[in-house]
C-alpha cells in the first residue's frame, strides 16, 4: 500500500500550500543574498588589488 | 497509512441512522526551517566557525572585512554541509539512539535525498565562493575537509573502527588552516600546530561523552572506544590524549610563534585538562570500569574540554592582536 495519501483534506490542503509559500519566499530570499553576495564580491575585487596571485609583470 | 473516520448521524426524528464518511485524515509531515537549519548540526558549527575565525585573526596579513566575513561564512557552511550528509548516511543509526533520535531525518519530517541534496549543494556552494573570494588553496582545503569528514570518517571508519574519532578528528581541526589560508594563501607552521592540537584534543573530548553515553552507541552498533574496549582502557587514553596535549599546546609558545599571553593560558587549561581527565580515571568504578557515581567526572570532563579548547582559540587570538 502506498504511504501517500489519495487525496487530502481542505485544511491539510490548506496548510501545506501556506508551508509550500513560506518555502518560495525563503528560496527567493536565499537567491537575492546569492545575487548581493556575487555583486557584493564583485565591487570588493574589482577596486582593490589582488593580493595572493603572482604578477602578471615580467619583472625584466 | 489511511484511516477513515466513519460517523453515525441522524438526518432527524423518526428516520433511520445513515453512515457519513468523513474526509479522511492522514497525518502531513511537514518540515520547518528549524528542522533544516538543525541539519546543519549548529553546535557543531559554532566551534568551526570560532576556530576558523582565530585562524584568520591570527594570520599575518590584511583580508578585506567583506572578503573575511564571506570566508567566516563558508566556513560555516561548508561544516553544516559536511553535517547534513553526515546526517543523511547515519539516518539508520540515529533513530537507534536518544541523543539523536530527535534530528529531523529520523523523525521523518525531511525526505533523506532532500537532506542529501541540500547537503551536497552547500558543500559545493560553500568551496566555489570560499575559493572565489578568498584563493584556491582555502577553497581546497575546505572541499577536503568535507570530503574528509563524509567519506573517510562518516562512511569509512564510524562504524568499523574504535580508532574512528582519532583518525576522523582531523576533519575538525580544518578550520583555523583553512582561515590562516583565506588570508595568506599558504599554509603555515602555527596553523598546522593548531591543527595537530584540535586533532589531539578531540579523542578525549569525544571518549568523554561516549563514557557516559555508551548504552547509545552499544545500541546502534558503532564501536566507539567504551563500547569495544572497556571504559577502563577508556578512562586511560583519555588521560593520555589530555597528558600529550599539554606539551603540544605549549608548542607555538616555545617555539616563539606567540607570546606569553598564550604559554601561560596554554599552561593553565592544559593542567586543568588534564586534571579532570585525571579524575574521570580515578572515578568510583566496578572491575570493568563502568562508573559508579553516574559517569559525573566524564561529565565534567566533557564541559571542561569544550571550554578548554574555546578558551585556548581565544588566547591565542588576543596574544596575537596584542602582539
Amino acid at each position: 500500500m502506498s504511504e501517500h495519501p489519495d487525496y487530502l483534506s481542505r485544511a491539510q490542503s490548506v496548510s501545506i500550500g501556506r508551508k509550500r509559500r513560506g518555502r518560495n519566499v525563503i528560496l527567493l530570499l536565499m537567491l537575492v543574498a546569492l545575487i548581493a553576495l556575487f555583486f557584493g564580491l564583485s565591487v570588493v575585487k574589482l577596486s582593490r588589488p589582488q593580493q595572493h596571485e603572482p604578477s602578471t609583470q615580467n619583472p625584466i | 497509512m489511511t484511516t477513515e473516520i466513519v460517523v453515525l448521524a441522524t438526518e432527524g426524528e423518526g428516520t433511520a441512522p445513515s453512515l457519513i464518511r468523513s474526509e479522511p485524515e492522514f497525518p502531513i509531515y511537514e518540515s520547518t526551517t528549524g528542522d533544516w537549519f538543525a541539519l546543519l548540526k549548529p553546535r557543531v558549527m559554532r566551534l568551526v566557525v570560532f576556530t576558523g575565525l582565530v585562524g584568520m585573526l591570527i594570520a599575518p596579513g590584511h583580508l578585506h572585512p567583506f572578503l573575511a566575513a564571506v570566508a567566516v561564512l563558508c566556513i560555516a557552511i561548508g561544516a553544516g554541509a559536511a553535517g547534513a550528509i553526515n546526517m543523511w548516511y547515519e539516518r539508520d543509526i540515529d533513530a537507534l539512539m536518544r541523543r539523536t533520535a530527535k534530528r529531523p531525518l529520523p523523525r521523518g519530517v525531511i525526505e533523506p535525498s532532500e537532506a542529501l541534496g541540500f547537503g551536497v549543494t552547500l558543500a559545493v556552494g560553500s568551496v566555489v565562493v570560499l575559493g572565489l573570494a578568498t584563493n584556491i588553496v582555502a577553497g581546497a582545503i575546505l572541499a577536503a575537509s568535507i570530503a574528509f569528514y563524509v567519506f573517510v570518517y562518516t562512511i569509512w571508519l564510524k562504524r568499523r573502527t574504535p580508532q574512528n574519532i582519532v583518525i576522523g578528528g582531523a576533519a575538525g581541526a580544518f578550520p583555523p588552516v583553512i582561515g590562516w589560508a583565506a588570508v595568506t594563501g599558504h599554509v603555515g607552521l602555527l596553523p598546522m600546530l593548531l591543527f595537530a592540537i584540535v586533532f589531539c584534543w578531540t579523542p578525549p573530548h569525544f571518549w568523554a561523552m561516549s563514557l557516559y553515553a555508551h548504552a547509545d552507541y552499544e545500541r546502534a552498533g558503532v564501536p566507539m572506544m567504551p563500547v569495544v574496549a572497556g571504559a577502563r582502557s577508556t578512562r586511560r587514553q583519555i588521560v593520555l590524549y589530555a597528558a600529550a596535549l599539554l606539551p603540544l599546546s605549549l608548542l607555538p609558545w616555545l617555539l616563539g610563534l606567540t607570546g606569553r599571553i598564550y604559554g601561560v593560558t596554554a599552561a593553565v587549561l592544559g593542567a586543568a585538562f588534564l586534571v579532570s581527565a585525571i579524575l574521570v580515571w580515578r572515578d568510583r568504578q566496578e572491575a570493568d570500569g563502568r562508573s559508579l557515581t553516574g559517569d559525573k567526572p566524564a561529565r565534567m570532563c566533557f564541559r571542561v574540554s569544550l571550554v578548554y579548547l574555546a578558551a585556548l582559540f581565544a588566547a591565542i587570538a588576543v596574544d596575537r592582536l596584542l602582539a
